[in-house]
């Protein structure tokens, strides 16, 4: 695809914040792996195993996050699509990332959900509540990403983007339910860890306080680093629909 | 009260579309028989009564389920042609009540399918619910408003994406998940009478719940689908 050099040359270098906040997470990260791996206790039933509920849970944090952000952006799109286009792309590049972010989080959710349950229930899955609407929650926004996909037709359409708000604004419904459900359905999940009977030693409490700031910190500016890439997507797209329609012209000079 | 003139003449103009061809209701109806006739010859329910009231609930619910996406993928499609959703939009009426109409209309052809299909079941089940089947009249229209409600919308929904007849099943599926749980684990509860009567009140108040929820964001945002661009 020829590239048009107007919209390259101003690009964009990573911004200095975003760098900042990319090297400030790693950090938290590698300090919180130090606490969860070699300062944090060994759990007395399940031993060392435990350890990864350091990972599991703030990455769950996340998981029911990020679903807010896609709301948040679906909802911003449906009221100024009518009035500010320009507006409207911005919160549509917002949805987008929010929902693949709500992706990637579920499925490291699931992934290490199941590394624990291996060991401890002697199963990799099991049709549990808990786990059942966190599978749904990963299917919704896959279903979102594909809805994206199918009515792409590779421009810029406030049709796509309308109709993939209308289906976050489903799916974000969904997410209540995946939280309420460990308290509506029998379930084989650990109850509540941080408001249930059973509690956290408060020896374990750093090591699960530094990851969660970690996994977030992260997210957050991997969330950040999609929406700028999706709205320069956005622009280039624009460029080409432009330059289409010059073309013509330039034929007949 | 013009609101329901509209969703009344909107639902008419629907049977009466149905009652002419009778292509839904037809299709449906045949669809549904051979899933339940396909999984009758991999789990051979008459020689073990016990296992046939334990996997029918399911079993009903899937075959329900397949038939309708099938059903609801041609209902937008007949108001394609000759530009009539265009005029719809034009029309001073409130798009709800259009989304309305052909919600009934669904369900209708749905429910009749439900009738036809009931005793049929029974018959090739051998089936011999011990529980209270008087329950059943409340869960089946429950679960199918959920099911109708939510395909109706959906359907509408990627009426204009590419190869929208596999779209509709990965949108539809993943929503209503919750509301086909609560009727297979009703259902399946009324068959065996194993599951506690609190339980089967449980599941019968959320998929209300589930119901007037989802039907209100429905009609709240089909203009929006309906007038994308």
């Amino acid at each position: 695809m020829p590239q048009s050099s107007a919209p390259i040359a101003d690009r964009p270098k990573l911004p200095l914040l975003l760098l900042l906040g990319f090297t400030t997470s790693t950090l938290i990260l590698i300090y919180g792996a130090r606490l969860a791996l070699f300062v944090a206790p060994t759990e007395a039933t399940m031993g060392n195993v435990q350890r990864i509920f350091y990972w599991h849970v703030p990455v769950d944090f996340g998981a029911l996050l990020f679903p807010y952000v896609n709301l948040a952006g679906s909802v911003w799109l449906l009221t100024v699509r009518n009035k500010n286009q320009a507006q409207a792309f911005m919160a549509d590049a917002l949805a987008l990332a929010g929902a693949e972010l709500t992706l990637l989080y579920t499925s490291l959710g699931l992934i290490t959900g199941m590394l624990w349950a291996r060991p401890v229930w002697g199963i990799w899955w099991t049709w549990d509540a808990r786990l059942t609407t966190f599978l749904l929650l990963w299917m919704l926004y896959a279903a979102y990403l594909i809805l994206r996909r199918f009515s792409d037709s590779g421009q810029v359409s406030m049709q796509t983007a309308t109709l993939s708000a209308v289906l976050g604004i489903f799916a974000a419904i969904d997410v209540p339910i995946t939280f309420m459900s460990i308290r509506w359905w029998r379930t084989q999940h650990p109850a509540p860890v941080l408001t249930g009977e059973g509690h956290l030693d408060p020896s374990m409490v750093p090591a699960f306080l530094w990851n969660l700031a970690g996994w977030l910190c992260w997210g957050i500016c991997l969330l950040c680093l999609r929406y700028l890439l999706e709205r320069r997507r956005q622009r280039i797209a624009e460029a080409e629909a432009l330059r289409s329609i010059d073309l013509p012209l330039e034929v007949l000079r | 009260m013009t609101f329901l003139r509209h969703t009344a003449s909107h639902l008419a103009k629907d049977l009466r579309l149905e009652w002419r061809s009778r292509e839904a209701i037809n299709g449906v109806l045949f669809f549904a028989l051979l899933v339940v006739i396909v999984v009758s010859l991999a789990f051979d329910p008459t020689s073990n009564p016990t296992l046939a009231r334990e996997i029918a609930g399911g079993i009903l619910w899937i075959a329900i389920l397949f038939a309708s996406i099938t059903a609801l993928n041609g209902s937008w499609l007949r108001e394609q042609r000759n530009g009539v959703l265009d005029a719809q939009r034009l029309a001073p009426s409130a798009p709800s009540a259009l989304f309305l109409g052909k919600v009934l209309a669904n369900f209708l052809f749905v429910s009749v399918v439900e009738l036809v299909l009931a005793p049929v079941f029974a018959v090739f089940y051998n089936l011999h619910p011990l529980g209270d089947t008087r329950l059943l009249a409340l869960i089946l229209p429950l679960g199918t408003w959920a099911l109708v409600v939510n395909g109706t919308f959906f359907a509408a929904l990627s009426l204009r994406a590419r190869s929208r007849e596999l779209l509709l099943p990965l949108l539809l599926l993943p929503v209503i998940l919750p509301a086909l749980l609560g009727s297979i684990q009703a259902t399946a509860g009324v068959l065996t009478a194993e599951l506690d009567a609190g339980y089967i009140n449980f599941w019968i108040r959320a998929l209300l719940a589930y119901d007037i929820i989802f039907t209100t964001v429905s009609l709240l945002l089909f203009g929006v689908v309906l007038n994308a661009e």
